[in-house]
């Protein structure tokens, strides 16, 4: 048995995109392999849970967990490697704040249900049959995990020591995170590893960001011709750059598209869409409560604009609940 | 005398919670003339000051309805009265966005108000006052907690160990 580091990474629901992220270090993983044990990693390598149970608490230097908690099955297991760890990290914008699956928070399970399993022009039920916890099927009972009614990031259920940042986060802030972790010189506990500035601050299109700007509507990006050098706020589009922390590397604003905020927001601001929303609010001209209204018509999604990937870790977190048995 | 005091019960008549930013300029004013005017209105509102209706971050209103307020309401100066000229303006457009992203996490649209209410205008503040109460005992208390899900509890249970052959 080697005496080197031993690292865990775990998915809940996600997309697949922070497990690519980690194959993304290229050569760099090989570097990563060669300092630490890898002791569990489902999508890569044939460990299994019981592997993990039988391991002692706190032997794991870092549980990496990627993913936002939607069912019992995944609280079980963030539950099981905070316990195995001495460090848990939340990889990614799903384990830091929710992420994509965070908007399933707009509807109760029972409608997530009824869209999925039943109204799906593509889905064959006539029984009308839905996932459930407990099925008899040839005198045995075959089990799934409990679906919740909320998508929780992964502070909502279990403490985080350190979150990395990003949908999916990128190799520098892996590569960065992975070094400070090995070199024993820990931040405080609950830290971003990502700089506490916003993007627009290291944005290479920051010169030509207006003092204020007067806008008369917002557009989207396939309504103009994108410049390739201008502040994209100053064009008009909505970019999440105020609100969004830094330390992507600009990928999208590079690409020339507006930034949608995966990074979240930096330490100041309680929630990111309710920030974003007065800055946007800042920007536009209008006037009149009418002119306002046609104004604010620009914007088709605005929440799914502003709360793209931080909805479960919002303040209000998700809709109110419709359902009776809430 | 030792005999305990009665505590109002927690289960008494449900009324409701307003959290009001009033403008420090206008509607605080009016709100202290409606005072010393002697006049009287529902005293469900928790009145907090702020220097502009343009200072009230969207945060703020969210925040109050999460930790227990049942409607909020801003007050700031007429168009064209603002002390700082514009800050009226920019509180009606965050106020008319906040209010979009808030219907649309299932919030009342009566939940939220914003009015216009000069230094001169304590009737309109009792009027509103009244009227926005009136409207929110009709919808009942907002109650915004997340539930608790019914299977979180996660121990060495006959359930749990179910799950273990699904997720081995």
């Amino acid at each position: 048995m080697s005496d080197k580091p031993k690292v865990a990474f775990y998915w809940c629901s996600s997309c697949g995109g922070c497990e690519e992220a980690v194959v993304d270090l290229a050569e760099q993983i090989i570097d990563v392999v060669a300092a630490v044990d890898i002791v569990f990693w489902p999508v890569a390598l044939d460990f299994k849970k019981s592997d993990v149970e039988a391991m002692e608490d706190g032997s794991i230097l870092a549980a990496f967990v990627n993913g936002s908690i939607r069912t019992n099955e995944q609280e079980e297991m963030a539950h099981l490697l905070r316990r195995k760890a001495k460090v848990l990290v939340a990889f990614g914008s799903c384990a830091h704040l929710g992420g994509i699956p965070a908007l399933a928070n707009l509807w109760d399970r029972d409608d997530i249900f009824k869209a999925v399993y039943l109204d799906n022009v593509s889905t064959d039920n006539p029984d009308g049959v839905l996932p459930s916890v407990k099925t008899p099927h040839n005198g045995e009972d075959v089990t799934l995990p409990a679906f919740y009614q909320t998508v929780r990031s992964l502070d909502q259920v279990t403490s985080v020591d350190y979150y990395i940042p990003g949908c999916a986060p990128t190799p520098n802030v892996i590569g960065d995170a992975v070094q400070t972790l090995l070199s024993g010189d820990l931040p405080p506990a609950g830290t971003v590893l990502s700089p506490d500035i916003s993007l627009c601050e290291e944005c290479p299109r920051l010169e030509t960001k207006p003092q204020d700007l007067s806008l008369e509507r917002f557009v989207r990006p396939h309504e103009i011709l994108i410049d390739e050098e201008t502040c994209l706020l100053a064009q008009g589009l909505l970019c999440m750059g105020p609100a969004t922390r830094a330390g992507c590397g600009q990928l999208c604003i590079n690409g020339n598209m507006p930034c949608t905020g995966c990074f979240g927001p930096t330490s100041r601001v309680h929630d990111q869409g309710g920030k974003y929303l007065s800055a946007v609010a800042s920007m536009l001209s209008a006037l009149e409560d009418e002119d306002i209204d046609s104004a604010l018509d620009s914007i088709p999604d605005p929440i799914g604009t502003f709360y793209r990937y931080g909805l479960a870790s919002s303040l209000l977190r998700r809709r109110k609940m419709t359902s009776v048995d809430a | 005398m030792s005999e305990s005091i009665a505590v109002p019960q927690e289960t008494a008549a449900w009324e409701p919670k307003i959290v009001a930013f009033f403008c420090n300029w206008c509607t605080y004013l009016a709100a202290d003339l409606a005072g010393t005017s002697r006049m009287k209105y529902a005293p469900n509102a928790r009145v907090i000051r702020v220097m502009c209706s343009g200072r009230v971050d969207p945060q703020f209103v969210m925040e109050a309805l999460v930790n227990g307020a049942d409607g909020v309401l801003l007050g700031g100066c007429h168009f064209g009265d603002c002390h700082y000229q514009s800050g009226n303006h920019k509180a009606a457009r965050r106020f008319r966005l906040l209010k979009r992203i808030l219907v649309g996490m299932g919030i009342e649209e009566q939940r939220i108000r914003l009015e216009w209410i000069s230094a001169a205008e304590a009737d309109k503040l009792r009027d509103v006052m009244t009227e926005m109460v009136e409207q929110l005992e009709a919808l009942g208390p907002l109650n915004l907690q997340v539930p608790d899900e019914e299977s979180s509890e996660v121990g060495e249970s006959a359930e749990s160990a179910e799950l273990a052959e699904v997720t081995v």
